[in-house]
């Protein structure tokens, strides 16, 4: 079947059987191997896709679905010149290792913040939480996701006092 | 909450003063956060074939035969490869996966065959494979292929292991492959003038350590030259290409292993898998490039599971406090395979009982168990996380019991700087390469206790002990921590002077996501006194140098980096010696200024300039048989809910001396998500198998791991107070010590939150369920 889509703003039509996904869509057909698959369904949300707007699982969508809608993956996230606000925070925050996952957080914390630029730390966590990551254990993704508020009409960032006057210390405590 | 923002530079702009000790942004990132690393699943080659996997539906049986007719003649399909193909010729064995780490003699006739032949083992087991057009068609002929098999009664846990009723391997007698010992001094007498013994068995769940790229292999026949080169590659290339190329029938020459992006490993990628050689046996075999990538279930079954262990330890007081010994004896559940990395676990389990402290008495043995589950191998902090609870939850239940402050006890034991080097106990057997004798490099094992304490106001949240509030339990604990790396025994680099004057670095050391390419081009950026923008440091794959070792038990960047500080020193004296022809003076005179090198008269001459007619090539190595030892504390403070058992982490701080950090933002990035995944084994994660030996827990949903809103609350501090004297750089392999502690401390901390019910955890995980079983059961005691 022809599906035709815009995918980064660019038009697309590509030819796809019924039962593809819009991860094996993107991946294969058009060669947009940034959307990564961690599982297959739906739980570990590395390739999380924004679907007019909306963070979407590309593993449980099937590309015929995707017929008129506009995509945004993570290469559509930046340009050429620079990263993103939000890529550069996780880059100063370590909010990658492995850099699997981060694909994944990246367009879902893109999508939430368009929506909600002063979203709290609390609903953050919330929504990161349909991702998994295995490096980071999370808390420098939550910040990063905090300090690029700004870069979305939110609140500027606060880094909290690292205290303790300890070399490389640095502290989770309550926001 | 922050990371640490200090010293923040971006990679192009040189710092003043060394880049080592800074924290660096990472190079790696500016592909990775746009998409554009390369991970296994992003290779494709022209004409490639897809490959997917028949594997045993269950655990234990006498495999008859496998009939693939039907699904070869199904269209799209290009082959089926069984055992007797990989035999070549009848009533020839296929080949057997060797040992890597702690190769014993004993282990051969436990060595994983590539593929099921005349017996399964484990649910999961490779029986056949089928190459096709597209993974939909090789999916659709695994169901085409007719299995004739005899079921065998399965061996599902460790008792029925030991009970030796159903021998799971050919010419042998017993299930139990190998048993480690560990001693050091007089045990009896030890424990003959104790005045208190302290005598628990613990339990610790098998675990997966689920790295969120699941294993992929892609393979390229090249017809031409008779080759093969391996995508997918991670942890150890080298290796994983003697052991292939050996299984193929090639020289090693002929094969290469190319490492991209590695999304992920916590130990377990350190294997060599059997699809490390069922894949490019299948390519040569089609003459066409083959893909196979894992699915989530098939690595869940087939990566490496660890941990899972049952044990009696016992530990020796005397009135004062003073630990007199430790004995005891483990059970380590192994599954089907020793594979090459199985027996670690096992071993350090006899090993580190002590932990950290000046245990002279130790008698240990630790028992490998064969079983019908998924093999094991090394997980983070292999052995270790496992011993470091027993020993924590000893010293507080012991304490308690001779009427003194756990903590008190602590101070009185642990090793000192005047202790050093000290002594660990020896194990028997030992690797043939290693000499056996095992101590610590350096440092003070009270000063990181005592700055925990301070750091965490442990004096300050005494009065939280067991105390209610707002309907749940609180309560705190403290556990101590040593972490071995850099495991020899050598590592190499390569550095060259490309012809337009750039420098370009090869280290055998692997990058798994923790980001080498970063802390190395730091150590390599000061050993060359360049900058990092002007070299490109390229690393893993085996076409980059003749041998290399890659990376495990934290040793990469001590290993690879004190390589490149010796390849570095080789190449400025072999640039100064090119050099002082053009200069027109001596070698020793000429003075290198980044890409410059000047004579004592002041003419130079550039790099690039010497490239134009010199080839600058230098080969460095560094060798080690010693480990070195990073150490810690770690104190947490959790409130528990009776009513549903969850437990809630209100503080959690872990104090690690790392002797040098390279790059303090991703040491301190290894710190936290190390202690989030050792959370997840405390809590939450648990692989199931039933008594049949299936796995239950076979998808993420049901194999649970932590997620943002699961554990916000935790701090790490680094300390340098005893750099290694062991290596140029100083620094001590600390990829694992945030994991090592967390299930002694939150033992410990939730054993005092419900201390008026005496529920005493020596069991993991302690999942809500578990532990309000626990409260209950205490209540009505």
């Amino acid at each position: 079947m022809k599906v035709s889509f815009k995918v980064n703003g660019k038009p697309v039509a590509t030819e796809v059987e019924p039962r593809t996904t819009l991860s094996l869509c993107l991946r294969d057909n058009l060669r947009l191997t940034g959307t990564h698959v961690g599982c297959e369904h739906g739980v570990c949300g590395a390739c999380t896709v924004i679907v007019d707007g909306d963070a979407v699982r590309s593993c449980l969508t099937l590309a015929v679905q995707m017929e008129g809608c506009d995509v945004v993956t993570v290469e559509g996230l930046s340009d050429e010149a620079a990263l993103s606000p939000l890529q550069a925070a996780f880059r100063r925050h370590n909010a990658l290792q492995c850099g699997f996952c981060t694909p994944g957080m990246l367009t879902t914390a893109h999508a939430l913040l368009s929506e909600e630029p002063n979203a709290s730390v609390e609903r953050i966590r919330e929504v990161l939480s349909g991702n998994l990551c295995r490096c980071t254990g999370y808390l420098p993704i939550v910040e990063a996701v905090l300090d690029a508020r700004a870069a979305y009409g939110g609140p500027a960032y606060q880094p909290a006092d690292a205290g303790h006057g300890a070399s490389h210390a640095s502290a989770g405590a309550a926001r | 909450m922050n990371a640490p923002v200090p010293d923040l530079l971006p990679e192009s702009t040189p710092p003043d003063g060394p880049y080592v000790g800074r924290s660096m942004q990472r190079v790696e990132d500016l592909r990775l956060l746009r998409g554009r690393g390369t991970y296994a699943d992003d290779v494709a080659l022209p004409g490639m074939l897809h490959a997917a996997m028949l594997r045993s539906s269950v655990a234990h049986a006498r495999l008859r035969s496998v009939d693939a007719t039907a699904a070869r003649a199904m269209p799209g399909v290009h082959a089926v490869i069984t055992a007797t193909e990989i035999a070549g010729a009848p009533g020839a064995k296929v080949p057997t996966v060797p040992l890597r780490l702690q190769p014993l003699a004993c282990m051969e006739p436990y060595r994983q065959p590539v593929i099921a032949q005349d017996r399964i083992r484990h649910v999961g087991e490779v029986l056949a494979i089928v190459v096709a057009d597209s993974l939909a068609l090789a999916e659709d002929a695994l169901e085409a292929i007719e299995v004739d098999l005899e079921s065998l009664p399965p061996v599902a846990d460790w008792r029925s292991s030991a009970a030796d009723q159903t021998l799971l391997f050919d010419n042998t007698s017993t299930n139990r492959g190998v048993t480690f010992t560990a001693r050091r001094g007089d045990i009896d007498a030890a424990f003959g003038k104790a005045t208190h013994v302290q005598r628990e068995r613990f339990t610790i769940q098998r675990q997966a350590p689920v790295t969120m790229e699941t294993r992929g292999v892609v393979a390229d026949w090249d017809a031409v030259n008779s080759r093969i080169v391996v995508y997918g590659a991670a942890k150890v290339p080298y290796f994983n290409r003697r052991t292939s190329a050996d299984m193929l029938g090639m020289k090693h020459s002929e094969v290469d292993f190319i490492e991209g992006d590695t999304g992920g490993s916590f130990g377990a990628r350190g294997e060599f898998y059997v699809e490390d050689f069922l894949v490019p046996f299948a390519a040569r075999h089609v003459r066409r490039p083959v893909k196979w990538i894992s699915d989530r279930r098939e690595d869940l079954m087939t990566m490496a599971q660890s941990r899972e262990c049952e044990a009696e330890a016992e530990m020796a007081f005397a009135a004062d406090g003073t630990i007199l010994g430790v004995r005891g004896t483990a059970w380590c559940d192994l599954g089907a395979y020793p594979r090459t990395n199985g027996l670690i676990q096992p071993r350090n389990i006899a090993h580190f009982l002590t932990n950290a402290y000046r245990i002279e008495a130790v008698e240990f043995a630790s028992h490998v168990q064969f079983t019908n589950k998924g093999p094991a191998g090394t997980y983070r902090a292999p052995g270790r996380s496992e011993t470091t609870m027993f020993c924590e939850r000893l010293i507080d239940l012991g304490a308690r019991a001779i009427g003194l402050d756990p903590v008190e006890v602590r101070r009185r034991n642990l090793v000192t700087a005047d202790d050093m080097p000290w002594h660990f106990a020896s194990v028997t057997p030992s690797e043939p390469a290693s000499t056996g004798v095992t101590e610590a490099d350096s440092g003070d094992y009270r000063s990181t206790f005592e700055r925990c304490l301070t750091e965490f106001d442990w004096a300050g949240k005494q009065a939280l002990q067991g105390k209610r509030i707002d309907g749940r339990h609180h309560g705190i604990g403290v556990a101590c921590f040593i972490e071995g790396g850099a495991a020899g025994p050598r590592e190499n680099a390569k550095i060259e002077m490309a012809s337009d004057g750039s420098v370009t670095l090869y280290v055998g050391s692997t990058s798994v996501g923790q980001g080498l390419e970063t802390s190395l081009g730091q150590i390599a950026a000061d050993a060359l006194g360049i900058p990092m923008s002007a070299l490109t440091l390229l690393h893993g794959s085996t076409t980059y140098l003749s041998e290399g070792f890659g990376s495990y038990h934290s040793r990469s960047t001590v290993m690879g980096g004190s390589a490149i500080i010796d390849a570095a020193g080789k190449f400025k004296q072999a640039v100064r010696e090119a050099a002082a022809v053009y200069l027109e003076c001596l070698a020793d005179q000429v003075v290198l200024e980044g890409t410059q090198a000047r004579s004592p008269r002041g003419r130079s001459i550039s790099f690039a300039e010497l490239a134009r007619s010199e080839k600058i090539i230098v080969e460095g190595t560094f060798a080690n048989h010693h480990h070195t030892w990073a150490y810690g504390a770690a104190a947490a403070h959790v409130a528990v809910d009776a009513r549903t058992g969850h437990v809630a982490i209100v503080d959690y701080l872990v104090v690690e001396d790392v002797g040098r950090a390279v790059n303090p933002l991703l040491l301190h990035g290894q710190v936290i998500g190390g202690t989030v995944q050792g959370l997840g084994g405390a809590f939450l994660e648990d692989m199931i198998y039933d008594a049949e030996g299936q796995m239950i827990t076979g998808t993420l949903a049901d194999y649970l791991l932590p997620t943002a809103t699961d554990f916000p609350q935790l701090r790490a501090i680094t300390l340098e107070e005893y750099p290694s004297p062991i290596n140029p750089i100083g620094a001590k392999g600390a990829g694992e010590g945030g994991t090592i502690v967390v299930a002694a401390v939150i033992a410990n901390a939730v054993a005092n939150a419900l201390a008026e019910y005496g529920v005493n955890p020596t069991s993991l995980p302690l999942s809500p369920s578990k532990l309000w079983q626990m409260i209950e059961t205490a209540r009505a005691a």
